[in-house]
């Protein structure tokens, strides 16, 4: 492929959807909203075009919620979700879903933690794929020997990470964008090593409460099913507490690099520092922005300059990680080590440029275009409406907001991008992670 | 696996999907372009792919990556569109687009509101003739590419040893190349292959556009008509292909790279579909790869993950589909603590338990199970039924025998997946290929070495 998906990676940023500019207008999905008597916030679509049905359950338990000391136990829960429940060993759980074609799968971000299942929507298939979620959610035995298989495979993969220098760039960048906040937190071998199944259990107690979850039903069941799936996933998790709060980040850093030697071909270059919230009041003018400057595929300003007029790197991109507070801005690319510095002054002086000028009213204008133009597109499957069903729920977005989106990309002027990018985005005081530096000024790895 | 560099085959590993057939037409255009709409009226929303029946497998030793690197070339500007103004003006549209090239095909594609497919197409077709390749681009763009190739192989241990597994597992046939190219005929490459690559495979004969989405078939003739249809057929050229000799016992072969776990992978010579009616060891083999791996409880994680501890991750490739030969392949990596020969030995046990005792008819069932609802959940994705459509044309099938496949897979016995498991999983046609993990301080020293050379 011509680039990397990197839209993929980073859905959640995609949680936008509008009226087509192309002057059809189509219905955007109903959402029906209610609250189940268990507490948990229910986001339900009614589709019955494909006989088959998609649930995701989140809870405020991603990785931000870490002990300090114990990073990696919410990654580790969750995992450990599927892998033995009350009555169901895991292989129990695994042929179960595959014996009717379910599929069921876990994510983890900062924020979040959850499970989505798809399963065929016929009685027998949907009532026992429910069933065993139901159990997944509300009974998960943490057997101690799993636990400890689980914690192996995890120290190994970390300790592969090590090696490898996109991992190492990340955790690099991570740590100089956000320092001790959770959000800046990476799991280490010595956390993971550290990790036993009380803090397992406690974090399960702690943060999978009806309080805190959200339930999004997508496809072909009526509102009478859903409303009795939302309250059984749900009726029988742990009471919890209050969805605890993520402690605000500190916007401003100072200016910094690192330099990390690695045998790699190529560097691997990040910069940025913090960005925006999911509710930013700038969302979208720096959304906009953002499509302009590194995240519209082949048409934006760092693609122009570093791929397509100087054929410097295959990919380079810049984003903006909109969470419950601000998440990272983000530019990355990778060049060979020789013209390291040659394409990281280009990214820089192309940022400069940008934030001291802002956007031109061309450039706006076909943002516009491809933003409104392309929202049929964000809303084409249960997939992709089932996301944007956990985002809005998650995030307490309107329930407008498909029906919403197009007008607000609409009204962003270039003036509005150019002020809130001279606010949020200081090109002087960012941190910069170069990992497999050109070497005569990179320090020695670890 | 050359599908592991290009990614996108992945999902076409889990079997080939097949389907409630509704809704696709046919017609083939007098200069010989086969046009293929699927009509799904879900979202008013068109995919456009064109996919021309010429990959890497096409390229000859020491011109490796053409395929690939015309592929980029074609964004770089026609006599009416200058280069740039294809993405911009899909982008203006509201569309998403890019392109894709396998040892056996390469595609372009572009998703948008269904009221621009007019414009797709006319770009389309505009650069399937019109292509300029000036030298200037053509040497920026394979510095683009080149800095793909080290992203992807060069600096991935487990691509780099799967690009050598290919090259040592192949002897004749040209999958023992990679897609991407080997980085000193990049290196070699001019516009003048470029050009060359171009006017041999780009002719409306030697492709296939599919259409997906909420559209009219009778409008899409229609349109694929005005804009595809004026375009002339040409003379393709012969192809001639290296058959691959049969392998006469075990290679083996050991990749040194920066990485802290080693890495296994075994490969074994197999075959792929090329009669769909008659032939029935390819749908064994991929329900064979499906009672090894299809699910969490699948053999391999069960076994040698979950009760064994002797590996940290188990998987299982195997694709029925494809231009040339098939290779059904297990890889793992070993558990802190075990060596690649300890799971050498614990997959070569999972291997000797399905020769000798076979399936059971409750796994037979599970797989099948799965199938179906794949089946189903295919047709959430526009891009998918249209990928599917496409490759299978691409390789030499019809899109009509898609059903057939899907009758076939179903109709798979216990007793011939313990055929095949016996007849393909034999010593004789193995290469075993191991990850040596470096530490990061003595690989530097090596690559320096390394770069000198390459410079």
């Amino acid at each position: 492929m011509r680039t990397k998906n990197l839209l993929d990676n980073l859905k959640r940023f995609f949680a936008i959807a509008v009226l087509g500019a192309a002057s059809t207008a189509f219905a955007t999905p109903q959402i029906q909203h209610w609250q189940a008597a268990s507490g948990a916030r229910v986001y339900f679509v009614e589709n019955h075009d494909l006989p088959m049905l998609d649930v995701a359950v989140d809870f405020a338990a991603g990785s931000s919620f870490d002990p300090a000391e114990k990073s990696g136990v919410a990654g580790l829960t969750q995992s450990l979700l599927d892998l033995g429940s009350e009555g169901m060993s895991e292989d129990d759980i695994a042929r179960g879903m595959a014996d009717i074609g379910a599929q069921l799968s876990g994510r983890l971000d900062a924020d979040r933690s959850g499970m989505s299942l798809r399963t065929l929507s016929s009685a027998a298939e949907r009532d026992r794929a429910l069933e065993i979620l139901a159990r997944v959610l509300q009974q998960p035995l943490f057997p101690e020997a799993v636990l400890a298989r689980e914690k192996a495979r995890l120290v190994a993969n970390l300790k592969e990470a090590e090696t490898r220098p996109e991992s190492i760039a990340s955790k690099t960048f991570a740590k100089a964008v956000f320092g001790d906040h959770p959000y800046g937190r990476t799991t280490s071998v010595a956390s993971a090593e550290m990790i036993q199944r009380d803090d397992i259990e406690a974090f399960y107690r702690a943060h999978y409460s009806a309080k805190t979850a959200v339930v999004a039903i997508m496809g072909d069941v009526t509102r009478a099913e859903a409303e009795t799936i939302a309250q059984k996933l749900t009726a029988h998790l742990p009471p919890g507490s209050e969805a605890a709060l993520i402690p605000p980040v500190a916007m401003k850093i100072a200016a910094n690099e690192q330099r990390i030697a690695h045998p790699a071909t190529q560097s691997h270059i990040m910069i940025g520092a913090p960005g925006m919230a999911r509710n930013d009041p700038d969302y979208f003018p720096l959304y906009l922005g953002n499509y302009i400057l590194g995240g519209g595929g082949f048409v934006s300003r760092l693609m122009n300059e570093i791929r397509e007029k100087r054929g410097m790197a295959y990919s380079v991109y810049s984003y903006f990680v909109p969470t419950k507070q601000p998440g990272m801005f983000q530019i990355g690319l990778q060049t060979k080590k020789e013209q390291a510095d040659e394409a990281l002054q280009l990214v820089r002086a192309t940022l400069r440029d940008f934030v001291a000028k802002g956007p031109t009213a061309k450039e706006l204008v076909a943002a516009k275009q491809n933003l409104i133009g392309g929202f049929a597109l964000r809303i084409d499957s249960n997939k992709k409406i089932i996301e944007y069903l956990s985002v809005i729920g998650f995030y307490g977005l309107p329930l407008t907001y498909l029906d919403d989106f197009t007008g607000m990309v609409d009204k962003v002027t270039a003036a509005q991008i150019h002020d809130a990018f001279k606010r949020r985005v200081n090109p002087d005081a960012m941190a910069t992670v170069i990992v497999g530096a050109p070497e005569e000024k990179a320090e020695p790895a670890k | 696996m050359r599908a592991k560099l290009f990614g996108f085959l992945l999902f076409l590993l889990l079997l080939p999907a097949f389907a409630a057939h509704a809704g696709v037409f046919e017609k083939t255009l007098s200069n010989g372009l086969k046009v293929i709409v699927k009509e799904d009226h879900r979202a008013p929303v068109v995919v456009q792919q064109v996919w021309y029946r010429a990959g890497s497998m096409d390229e000859s030793a020491g011109a490796t990556g053409i395929a690939h690197v015309l592929e980029h070339m074609m964004f770089k500007g026609t006599r009416s569109v200058p280069k740039g103004e294809f993405s911009k003006r899909i982008a203006a549209a509201g569309g998403r687009e890019n392109a894709f090239t396998s040892s056996d095909y390469t595609a372009y594609f572009q998703q948008l509101h269904k009221s621009r497919l007019p414009l797709a197409m006319k770009l389309e077709s505009d650069r399937m003739r019109n292509l300029l390749l000036s030298e200037t681009e053509f040497g920026k763009e394979v510095k683009v590419v080149m800095e793909e190739r080290r992203t992807r192989t060069d600096d991935e241990p487990r691509a780099l040893l799967y690009e050598k597994l290919m090259a040592t597992a192949y002897q004749e046939h040209p999958y023992r190349h990679p897609v991407i190219g080997w980085m000193n005929d990049l290196q070699s490459a001019g516009a003048g292959d470029a050009r060359e690559w171009y006017r041999r495979w780009y002719a409306p004969n030697n492709a296939t556009l599919v259409v997906a989405g909420d559209v009219k078939a009778a409008e899409v003739f229609a349109l694929a008509q005005r804009h595809y249809g004026v375009i002339p057929a040409r003379k393709l050229p012969a192809r001639k292909y290296s058959s691959e000799p049969p392998q006469l016992g075990t290679k083996r072969l050991v990749v040194k790279a920066p990485a802290k776990l080693p890495y296994l992978v075994m490969a074994y010579h197999a075959p792929v579909l090329r009669d769909p009616a008659q032939d029935w060891r390819p749908y064994a083999l991929e329900v064979l790869a499906g009672v090894l791996d299809g699910n969490e409880s699948a053999r391999l994680n069960k076994t040698l993950v979950r009760e064994q501890q002797l590996a940290s991750s188990t998987g299982v490739g195997y694709d029925s589909t494809a231009r040339g030969p098939g290779m059904f392949v297990l890889e793992g990596t070993p558990s802190e603590g075990k060596s690649v020969a300890e799971l050498e030995a614990g997959l070569r046990e999972q291997i000797s338990l399905l020769a000798r005792d076979g399936v059971s008819e409750e796994e037979l069932k599970r797989v099948k199970a799965q199938v179906t609802a794949s089946e189903v959940y295919k047709r959430d994705s526009l891009f998918y039924q249209a990928m599917q459509i496409g490759q299978t044309e691409s390789i030499g099938l019809s899109h009509k025998d898609i059903p057939l496949m899907l009758q076939k897979l179903q109709a798979v016995t216990a007793q011939q997946v313990q055929e095949v498991a016996n007849e393909f999983l034999k010593d004789d046609s193995l290469t075993v290929a191991t990850l040596d993990p470096l530490p990061l301080s003595s690989e530097r020293k090596r690559m320096k070495g390394a770069n000198h050379h390459a410079h």
